[in-house]
């Protein structure tokens, strides 16, 4: 049994049948793991300045690019192994550089919250075995993490739970649009314009505390009791509801302390995302957004979207993200005026653009190590066949030897 | 998938018993349910129904691959979630450990399981829709937003 890392649900239970040192075959992995086991379509090669050349001579240019910056940063990191972060934490405060990881743009406040413990958390086997009210607000659970219904959250029988999802358990999902796992919900699904959470909770809270609700009275009070009525209730908070409400996330809070029973897990996409988060809280008490100036200084500026658009940083190391494709089209411009550095085992288009491009081992394929699962669970990788590509890991100890 | 009456529409419509059913119509379920080919109407093999018969026989090409209870799973449209895998109440009861609880399968016995991340389905005879006792369970189909299972 090997561990997937096509989500952040991290699947322990995949059977790959490797022959001749290839996956050729594997089992229980859905498509996206499945995928990731299969590996690239493009593998990258090592390269400076567009030019094809061996892995040292790049580790070695891009050391030397790094050291020579006045202020690199260094991004990335949601889909690298525990190990990897922890050198780039290293490597950050050798080289006075910003650290920022793809949660800057994604679950990383929600997850600041649940590392300071402002409410209450679970893990994904005691909502298999007790929750019985799910609530996907804002996320599409189906299709980003295709084996959380049937996994963990809402088919599985739990020791609670022996009924499952015919009788015991209620799935619920809000959204902006009907998604798949808002198809799954059915009669409790609830729509809401764009935006609208904020205006869901507050008449939520209303309902829940006697006062009828300013909208949609009989619908927000069914859900309301719904609600109360739960003896394990959770609150899958999706990207959609941390977008709508990132400026007041403590009405969202102040739900759940009204509802004793309810628990809150952030829905998050890469597979190691919150193991960064919490690698650098450990470090310096911040989830993203670093910079190391001989202490460690927290500041929205240094988020990767405004660190370009302000264009402060002189020089980029891209580990294992896409931020051409991923980020604003109008921050865009410096990326393409700065030396970047990409870690990546596949052509992106940021390799596309990269001074220099390293290739790197697929972690939990081609390179173990560990990871953190969306409830704080820490899960090993396996190796699952061998070649000569370089971890993630060892590709930033060689490059600070250097620097 | 076909309807009877979309099959019925394109057949000679002369109940003339030569396939041994006793109407067309009967002749179009038959059809539909796999227990009789197009082969066995003959009006619908002289010349004259050359094109009802490509007509028809396009239609029944998406059933072609349906297993004995009629199943059959579209790989293009399977995520590979595994909803139907621990939904199915014959993996529950054959799987307790296993399918039931979410985990992988752990014995052969299973209907479902996921290969590639596609679902594929083996097993059939113990599918409630087959056999003497069989009901019309929807316990695989209703779990699966993206109608990647179809019984025909």
């Amino acid at each position: 049994m090997v561990t997937c890392t096509g989500c952040a649900l991290l699947c322990e239970d995949i059977d790959a049948v490797v022959e001749n040192n290839r996956i050729k075959e594997t089992r229980n992995a859905c498509r996206r793991g499945a995928a990731k086991f299969r590996g690239c379509k493009n593998r990258l090669t090592p390269s400076v300045n567009k030019k094809q050349t061996d892995v040292d001579a790049s580790i070695k240019k891009a050391a030397e690019l790094l050291k020579t910056a006045k202020s690199p940063m260094l991004f990335g990191w949601s889909n690298s192994t525990c190990e990897a972060q922890a050198k780039g934490i290293q490597a950050a405060k050798k080289l006075n550089a910003i650290i920022d990881d793809t949660s800057s743009f994604c679950q990383g406040i929600l997850i600041e919250k649940v590392l300071r413990k402002k409410f209450r958390t679970c893990s994904l086997e005691d909502i298999r075995n007790q929750a019985d009210v799910l609530v996907y607000w804002g996320s599409d659970a189906q299709d980003s993490e295709p084996r959380h219904l049937s996994r963990f959250s809402y088919f599985p029988r739990g020791e609670a739970r022996q009924r499952g999802y015919e009788e015991d358990r209620t799935a619920i999902a809000i959204d902006v649009r009907e998604s798949n796992t808002a198809k799954i919900c059915k009669g409790h699904f609830y729509r809401i314009p764009l935006k609208g959470d904020r205006e869901l909770i507050l008449a939520l809270t209303d309902a829940l505390s006697g006062k009828v609700p300013a909208y949609d009275t009989k619908r927000i009070l069914e859900l309301a009791n719904i609600l109360k009525k739960a003896e394990f209730g959770v609150i899958f908070a999706g990207i959609g509801l941390t977008y709508s409400i990132k400026d007041e996330l403590d009405i969202l809070v102040a739900l759940t302390d009204r509802l004793s029973n309810f628990h809150i897990l952030p829905m998050v996409g890469h597979y190691n995302m919150r193991g960064f988060n919490e690698n650098l809280f450990k470090e310096t008490g911040f989830v993203n957004r670093v910079r190391f100036d001989g202490k460690a200084v927290h500041d929205n500026k240094y988020a990767i979207v405004e660190a370009l658009r302000q264009k402060a940083i002189d020089a980029l190391l891209v580990v294992g993200s896409d931020p051409l494709s991923s980020l604003p089209r109008s921050v865009l411009p410096h990326l393409a005026a700065i030396p970047v550095i990409c870690i990546d085992p596949c052509v992106t288009l940021t390799s596309k653009i990269a001074t220099v491009t390293i290739p790197a081992a697929v972690s939990g394929v081609e390179s173990g190590g560990s990871a953190v699962r969306m409830d704080g669970r820490v899960i090993e990788l396996s190796k699952v066949v061998e070649n000569n590509y370089l971890s993630d890991a060892e590709i930033l100890a060689r490059m600070m030897e250097g620097a | 998938m076909p309807t009877v009456m979309e099959l019925y529409q394109l057949l000679p419509k002369t109940n003339c018993k030569k396939c041994g059913e006793s109407t067309c119509m009967a002749f179009a379920v038959a059809l539909l349910s796999r227990k009789k080919n197009i082969s066995e109407c003959t009006p619908i093999l002289e010349g004259s129904f050359k094109k009802q018969k490509e007509k028809l026989e396009s239609l029944l090409l998406p059933t072609a691959g349906a297993e004995e209870t009629g199943m059959i799973v579209h790989p293009e449209l399977c995520t590979g979630c595994g909803n139907c895998v621990v939904a199915c109440p014959v993996d529950v009861a054959n799987d307790p450990k296993g399918a039931a609880i979410g985990c992988a399968p752990t014995n052969d016995k299973v209907i479902f399981r996921v290969v590639d991340g596609k679902v594929i389905a083996s097993n059939i005879k113990e599918c409630r829709r087959f056999g003497k006792n069989r009901v019309l369970c929807y316990a695989c189909i209703d779990p699966c937003p993206t109608g990647a299972i179809e019984f025909v």
